[in-house]
């Protein structure tokens, strides 16, 4: 199909909007009617046609304006982006790994023409026509990390394995669940878990950290996060949050339902071929909740399961002070009939809210 | 002076241990006030042959039995500024089997560690024993400027004035913690500041 990209911003009018399209394929997170942490891990290979699980980076309607957005953070503060200086191989890897998958996955929109070292990548979408020499960080305009994430929607962790630990070494993170690379650079996997709760404790890092360390070439994996967001604001930074933070208290029980906003991270894991970094695309999925209720089955649910979250993960996702307005909003959509199993909408097999 | 017992906390908050007298071809110490109590209690003379001492006193006066130790090289320093182009000389030179030993503030203990890792010194030869003030030199993750010595919770940033509350998380490349304005979801409720013990 072609895409129909939106024109629409993330900041100040938050003028972003999901089509019909995009809500029917956002990636719900929740299989069942409770949430807790666990590693819930599978191969990425593909998914269901349509779905934001069929290509190795997915592309949608908010491609172009996700790429203007992901400028004007860099612009105001070009720390998102960083690189510690052994990365720059795993830089080009991860340049070459979205460039061929997207030039595979969209013919249409994105092509790549290799004759021995000299690369000619054409991106449509965003109007670029570069031609360079692979692995001379001369003819780039940027590192070989910053070039190609400019042009791919989501963050990007790069992540070094050494001593049997993952180590955040590079990266570009602007569209983050209130997180800072900046601070972060250069610690292991537990050190950059260090404040999430409860998951430590049981065990989660552990065994997810010993998950990735195996992760082969060509087979990558993926799991779904999220958490909750005011506002359609991609770039919810520690940074920024003593500008955006005060936002969470704009809510309303009228105007709750376009402003609240369900994130999604669709987080996948790649392993790089030269260096033997690994790499942790992070891709975050809005919608509303007034777009989420059109599907009952995610109405009945999602009422359950914020009102059901432990009061330390409420706290830590940030909605804790919301949660009743969240409430007694997302009761109306949940008649307490009996939900199916799994993430899809299951449109055709579930009954309409009984009012 | 006695040593603080720091609370259990989270996973990227360093873990400070005891000095002990190793094995090395060589042995810096490098200590902030109080921290000369640590190496008081670790010096013996066959460490001190081969010592060298680089201590910042902050109006401590161990100076003067610190010398006493007869280390092979003695510094005083004003300051960690002052000290550290020393501090980064000598780290430099170093040769294998050499010894490090920090002792005293946190922010010394970090800031010392963070240039012995990228001097190349092998983590295990590394030894932290955190002596007198508890204050953490803490960064502002808004502006990014560094205050050194925040004993409260919340404190004010001595770059940009925001009320930032005082994070466990941890960053051993900046040797800083995280603060992050306490009042963002509730401009001008600034909480009472308490030590951050307490």
């Amino acid at each position: 199909m072609t895409i129909q990209f939106n024109d629409e911003t993330f900041r100040d009018d938050y003028s972003f909007h999901n089509s019909q399209w995009a809500i029917d394929r956002f990636p719900f997170p929740f299989h069942e009617d409770s949430y807790m942490y666990a590693v819930n891990m599978e191969q990425h290979r593909g998914g269901p046609e349509g779905s934001v699980y069929e290509k190795r980076f997915d592309v949608d309607e908010h491609y172009v304006a996700e790429m203007r957005d992901r400028a004007m953070v860099l612009a105001d503060d070009p720390l998102r982006c960083q690189s510690l200086p052994h990365m720059t191989l795993a830089g080009w890897d991860l340049l070459e790994l979205i460039m061929v998958s997207k030039s595979e996955d969209y013919p249409d929109l994105f092509e790549l023409h290799r004759d021995g070292d000299t690369w000619r990548w054409i991106n449509k979408p965003m109007g670029i026509d570069d031609t360079f020499t692979f692995l001379d960080e001369t003819t780039l305009p940027y590192g070989p990390m910053e070039y190609i994430t400019r042009q791919a929607q989501g963050d990007f962790c790069v992540l070094d394995q050494r001593d049997d630990n993952l180590w955040m070494d590079a990266g570009m993170v602007t569209t983050q669940a209130d997180w800072s690379l900046d601070f972060d650079i250069g610690m292991n996997f537990f050190e950059w878990h260090a404040p999430v709760p409860l998951a430590h404790e049981k065990g989660i890092f552990k065994r997810a950290l010993k998950f990735l360390l195996n992760i082969q070439q060509g087979a990558p994996a993926r799991r779904l996060n999220w958490t909750m967001t005011v506002n359609p604001l991609l770039d919810t930074s520690p940074e920024n949050y003593h500008k955006w933070g005060i936002q969470k208290t704009t809510l309303t029980p009228e105007n709750i339902g376009a402003k609240q906003h369900l994130r999604v991270e669709l987080q996948t894991f790649f392993r790089l071929p030269r260096s033997n970094a690994l790499v942790f695309p992070i891709r975050c999925y809005l919608c509303s909740f007034q777009d989420l209720m059109t599907k009952p089955k995610w109405g009945r649910r999602l009422h359950r399961v914020v009102r059901d979250l432990p009061v330390e993960l409420a706290t830590y996702k940030g909605f804790i002070d919301n949660r009743p307005m969240m409430l007694d909003y997302l009761s109306q959509f949940d008649d307490g009939l009996p939900t199916s199993p799994g993430v899809f909408p299951d449109e055709e097999n579930t009954p309409p809210l009984s009012s | 002076m006695s040593k603080f017992d720091f609370p259990p906390s989270i996973k990227s908050r360093p873990v400070w241990g005891t000095l002990e007298p190793r094995p090395g071809a060589a042995h810096l110490f490098i200590a902030d006030a109080h921290g000369a109590e640590a190496i008081l209690d670790v010096a013996t003379p066959d460490l001190m042959a081969k010592g060298h001492i680089i201590y910042i006193p902050r109006g401590e006066d161990f100076a003067d039995k610190l010398r006493a130790l007869n280390p092979a090289q003695f510094y005083e320093g004003p300051s960690y500024a002052a000290a550290v182009s020393r501090i980064r000389r000598t780290l430099e030179d170093a040769h294998m089997g050499t010894q490090v030993y920090l002792s005293g503030t946190e922010g010394l203990m970090g800031q010392a560690m963070n240039e012995a890792m990228q001097a190349g010194i092998e983590y295990a030869a590394i030894q932290t024993e955190h002596r007198g003030s508890i204050a953490r030199r803490m960064q502002c993750v808004h502006c990014k400027g560094i205050t050194e010595d925040v004993e409260t919770d919340p404190f004010v940033c001595s770059h940009c004035g925001l009320n930032l509350f005082v994070r466990d998380h941890y960053s051993r490349r900046l040797a800083a913690y995280q603060g992050v304005r306490v009042d963002a979801e509730d401009h001008g409720n600034v909480p009472a500041p308490k030590g951050i013990y307490e």
